[in-house]
């Protein structure tokens, strides 16, 4: 029972940081119909600076907001300059441009910090089962996205958003500034991608560590529906639980299998994820 | 389609024809193509220079820990060429980054050998990646010296004779640990922490032949997978005492923090791939500064035992330590100076030792005769296995303690062994300094 | 090898040869004089080209059926490493645990092997859409290296399997990297001259217009769903031989060759070298495998700090998808034929 209890909070600690880093997927997949590939590295390039700072000054949250500060503006430049150009084009010139954004930024920090690990701080005190610092994570991420649910079911700048990504033509002779809502969609995005990063790093930066951490939370914005922010939140827990008790029970060798095991079960039910709607079908 | 599937089948047949020589698993029935060795038996040697490669994995995600190993040895080399080289030669070594790939392995190593026309090949690094050109290298005579891996294969003078260990291998070692373990903490429980694949296995081996009984239980990781928690739990609710890591640095410094979290104390043992303290200490208590007041670096530090064959930054006396911080000092002053450069210099100088020994008149077999002749007592704080019958690298270790700090104490001296089931027991014979063995006058 | 035929034939008298000809003869045709240019080629280089240029023959082979899934089929997949996967482990298993068969038998266990795996793939996916579909597939190139940790003894965990591959005639006394490269390419020919010929029939057509609208091509009575299947059959079946060539090369299967990378770099040099084409295969092949070897000569002729110098063949990789994504959206090979486009007009006008 104690076994059960330490994997289930282990779980949901990972799961945190599936829920918040596939929650930036969705809101780029809603807003521009784009994945992003990018989306680890740019949210690696955000913690590297936060390590600069945090070196420099001594300042954690100092650091912290420059994360997402850095966010902000690589996601709004990134739609601007390398996203818009594309995006008409096709599916896949999107996806490869994210895709070569993603080598190009993982091989600059490289570059600047080299590929060896340096070693990156928790925000809170980590010791302990759930220790305050994953208490801090996981309400982090639950704030965020509750925010971010207000934002879009209530508030007009949200509707405007939804209105873009959704109908473009229909928002736009009702006066919305559709460019800037996906250049919005992309900066929260990518805002949201900050906070994986930070709570997804520590102990260790280097310029692959979030690869892994991109996986699970694509297949749980996969499994939860990547049109729908409440079911990747959904999906990023149940993936984190789930492969905790693999991973323990099992074996750590089945992780990745387990992945793609529940991944094929869900997709076989609901092609659309558990909680997607149809509109993702883009025959 | 249904005809082009008829021509696929006669096609097919055509290819039947062409390549029906036998089976493809079966050996000997190839043609010839193979190069005399004698024809290449001075490749990559001029006048003033001889040309040496490795691969190493210095991208991706197997990069951090191992870049920097090239790095000492480019170093050191540096140092020897800046003397006149040796043997009025001066060292051109070549570095290949496979990425830790093993199909990229065959492929820069064939580059080396076949368009950079290498001498040797040099500490190619890794069990999976270098395993996949043991066999080419020997048919083609190449000498491959040094490879940076543990694991057995290595030292099988008969099957693959250009080959040559370098570091302990992990059954060694793991024999070192367990007898270790079983005299300072008999009765104990013992819980194994290891790296999944040649380095788990081999090192369970050696521990085994000790404390097999003591063993309460075994978590294996993945090194794509950095969550170790479930692992550590598991090893927590055992009950084990005694936490023996086979690992590489990272994860020992992931156990560490990750066995802090669960509030598990456990005397960690840890392995010479992962013992580093220069590393440990950087990541550990760089960490602590960071995280503020809330965590004590030395606390996490403090009281690790560790295995050892090469003289670490943890013994800043030891005169090997001391002639490395030197060539540190002027090559490479911005790199750390860490146990992971210490290995690629000293790797680099024990290889330039066997080249002087082969003499001005160099040919790949007088290198390979030079590293079997037993004189080669690299900067090593344990004698080499090198003879005819014996292709095995550093063949034990000696047992220390590290502070908070990250020094080292001495818990044993130099123990040796053999792959087997032999005893373990004290190393004996005489430690060269680097005044004694003065490659070149610098 | 002239497969996909987006654009209109050039003018109407090369149109109308090309109709006299039978296609199957036209690649046939083709594929003997490619053969022959590759031998030629392979007897003036030295052996370490001979290597490379066996290893641009796989990875056209690879690029070619995953031309077929997502350039004709409209289906997209970040997991084609999976097939290689599985076709290299055929043929090193093989090569080990039944050492009497022939490489060819090998060879077309890997194809047989990999095109069972892209069956079930394709059943698995055949009613996912664009991203659920980049998912998952995405996940089974992650999944399923895994295995080999699974079976150790079997698979050899995570160090793979080692094997030497036997397969040069007694008596042809050639170096055997010339030898590897003949027989890479003579199995690469006649898998393109199969696909080139699905890709003009009754098959390719029928996956063009599911990839086109998956609605009309239902009406006209295309089964969608089986359709798509097949596309992932003969395009897992490419990679599996692919794979298998790859082993038989390099002769090593490790899970470590097998990355989410591996996967990702295969879909980004399809799409460089153009995803309408199998000429773009090629095109993507040769990037792949020479764009890279000249990325790190630039790094070490630069004499750049470490650091810099490992990473920059990675990030110039990189930048050369973005730029070919913007200047030429169609790949090189829809670049190559713009510009003949242009040339033709150019000769037209003045004529």
């Amino acid at each position: 029972m104690d076994r059960f209890l330490d994997l289930t909070l282990n779980g949901i600690s990972s799961g945190a940081v599936y829920a918040a880093l596939g929650l930036s997927l969705v809101i780029i997949y809603r807003a521009t119909r784009v994945v992003n590939f990018a989306q680890p590295a740019l949210a690696l390039v955000a913690v590297y600076l936060a390590y600069a700072v945090n070196k420099a000054t001594g300042n954690y949250w100092l650091a912290f907001a420059v994360a997402l500060g850095a966010g902000v503006v690589m996601g709004a430049v990134v739609e601007r300059v390398l996203i818009r150009p594309v995006q008409r084009k096709s599916e896949l010139s999107a996806i490869i441009v994210t895709l070569g954004l993603l080598l190009v930024l993982q091989a600059l920090v490289g570059m600047i910090w080299s590929n060896e690990p340096h070693a990156f701080p928790y925000a809170f005190d980590f010791r302990g089962r759930f220790s305050t610092n994953d208490a801090f994570a996981v309400g982090l991420v639950v704030v965020t996205a509750s925010a971010l649910l207000l934002l879009f079911k209530v508030t007009p700048i949200g509707l405007k958003m939804r209105a873009s990504a959704f109908r473009p033509d229909v928002a736009r002779l009702l006066g919305v500034r559709v460019g800037l809502m996906l250049t919005l969609g992309w900066a929260l995005a990518a805002f949201v991608g900050s906070i994986a990063g930070m709570i997804a790093t520590a102990p260790f930066l280097y310029p692959n560590v979030l690869d892994g951490v991109f996986v699970y939370a694509l297949t749980a914005a996969v499994i939860g529906g990547l049109d729908n922010p409440i079911g990747t939140i959904i999906g990023g827990f149940v993936l984190g639980v789930g492969l905790s008790y693999v991973s323990g029970y099992l074996g750590p060798e089945l992780v990745t299998m387990a992945a793609l095991a529940i991944l094929v079960v869900v997709l076989a039910v609901r092609p659309n994820g558990l909680f997607g709607t149809t509109i993702a079908r883009r025959v | 389609m249904r005809r082009s599937i008829r021509l696929g089948t006669v096609l097919a047949a055509g290819t039947l024809v062409l390549a029906a020589c036998g089976g493809a698993g079966e050996t000997g029935g190839g043609g010839g193509g193979k190069p005399a060795s004698g024809a290449n038996a001075t490749a990559g040697v001029t006048d003033t220079s001889v040309v040496i490669g490795t691969h190493q994995p210095l991208t991706g995600p197997a990069a951090p820990g191992y870049s920097k190993i090239s790095v000492g040895a480019k170093a050191v080399y540096s140092y020897i060429n800046d003397a006149g080289g040796i043997n009025g030669r001066k060292i051109d070594y070549r570095v290949e980054d496979d990425g830790y790939n093993p199909a990229k392995t065959v492929e820069v190593v064939k580059k080396l050998v076949l368009q950079d026309k290498v001498f040797a090949i040099v500490g190619g690094l890794g069990t999976p990646t270098h395993s996949k050109v043991i066999d080419y290298l020997n048919t083609e005579g190449v000498p491959d010296l040094l490879v940076s891996s543990g694991a057995l294969m290595w030292d099988d003078p008969v099957k693959h004779p250009m080959t040559f260990g370098f570091q302990v291998d992990y059954t060694r070692e793991g024999k070192i640990q367990g007898k270790y373990i079983k005299d300072n903490f008999g009765g104990k429980k013992v819980g194994d922490f290891f790296q999944n694949d040649d380095v788990g296995r081999d090192a369970q081996a050696g521990l085994d032949q000790f404390i097999k009984d003591q063993t309460v239980s075994r978590q294996g990781y993945d090194t794509a997978n950095t969550d170790v928690g479930p692992q550590i739990s598991a090893l927590k609710s055992s009950g084990a005492e005694v936490v023996v890591c086979s690992c590489i640095p990272a994860f020992a410094a992931l156990m560490i923090l990750t066995a802090a979290k669960l509030g598990y104390h456990p005397q960690f043992v840890i392995s010479s791939i992962g013992a580093d303290p220069a590393t440990l200490s950087g990541l550990l208590t760089q960490f602590a500064k960071q995280a503020g007041s809330t965590v004590d670096g030395n606390a996490l530090l403090n009281g690790i035992i560790g295995t050892g064959y090469l003289p670490g930054v943890g013994m800043a006396d030891d005169p090997w330590t001391t002639f490395f911080k030197k060539i540190h000092d002027k090559y490479i002053p911005g790199e750390a100076f860490t146990d992971t450069l210490v290995f690629g210099m000293a790797q680099a100088y024990t290889f330039a030792q066997a080249l002087k020994l082969a003499g001005r008149d160099l040919t790949r077999q007088k290198v390979v005769d030079a590293m079997a002749s037993g004189q080669i007592a690299g900067p090593g704080l344990i004698p080499f296995g090198f003879s005819k019958d014996s292709h095995s690298g550093y063949t034990g270790a000696l047992v220390f303690k590290l502070d908070g700090k990250g020094k080292e104490t001495v818990l044993r001296q130099p123990q040796v062994t053999d792959r087997g089931t032999g005893a373990v027991t004290a190393a004996t014979g005489q430690r060269q300094t680097p005044d004694q063995v003065a490659l070149v006058s610098g | 090898m002239g497969a996909d035929t987006v654009t209109k034939p050039a003018t109407r008298t090369t149109a109308q040869a090309r109709r006299a000809i039978p296609p199957l003869l036209l690649h046939l045709g083709a594929a003997i004089i490619a053969l022959v240019l590759v031998v030629a080629l392979t007897l003036a280089t030295d052996p370490f080209t001979n290597l490379r240029i066996a290893t641009v023959g796989y990875y056209v082979l690879a690029l070619a059926g995953l031309a077929v899934l997502t350039g004709m089929g409209g289906q997209i997949s970040l997991g084609h490493g999976a097939f290689l996967f599985i076709g290299a482990y055929t043929v090193g298993l093989l090569v080990i645990h039944a050492p009497s068969l022939p490489i060819w038998a090998d060879l077309i266990a890997a194809a047989v092997a990999g095109g069972i795996a892209g069956l079930l793939t394709g059943a698995a996916a055949a009613r996912l859409h664009g991203p659920y579909l980049a998912g998952a597939t995405l996940a089974l190139a992650v999944g399923l290296p895994a295995i080999t940790q699974r079976f150790p003894d079997f698979l050899g965990g995570s160090n793979g399997l080692s094997f030497t591959v036997n397969s040069e005639p007694a008596g042809l006394a050639v170096p055997s990297t010339r030898w590897q490269a003949w027989l890479v390419w003579l199995t690469v020919l006649i898998a393109l001259v199969l696909l080139a010929n699905i890709a003009r029939g009754r098959l390719g057509r029928r996956m063009r217009s599911v990839r086109d609208d998956e609605v009309a091509a239902s009406l006209a009575g295309i089964h969608v769903g089986r359709t798509k299947i097949v596309a992932f059959l003969i395009s897992a079946a490419c990679g599996g031989l692919a794979g298998g060539l790859q082993a038989f090369l390099l002769g090593t299967a490790a899970p470590g060759s097998f990355t989410p990378a591996l996967s990702l770099s295969l879909l980004a040099a399809l799409v460089l070298g153009g995803i309408g084409s199998l000429w773009g295969a090629l095109w993507g092949a040769l990037a792949l495998v020479y764009f890279q070897a000249w990325a790190e000569d630039v790094s070490d002729a630069l004499q750049l700090p470490t650091p810099v110098a490992n990473n920059l063949p990675l990030a110039l990789y990189g930048v050369i998808l973005i730029v070919i994504t913007f200047v030429a959206p169609h790949g090189i090979q829809g670049g190559l034929r713009r510009l003949g486009a242009l040339a033709h007009r150019t000769r037209g006008g003045n004529r």
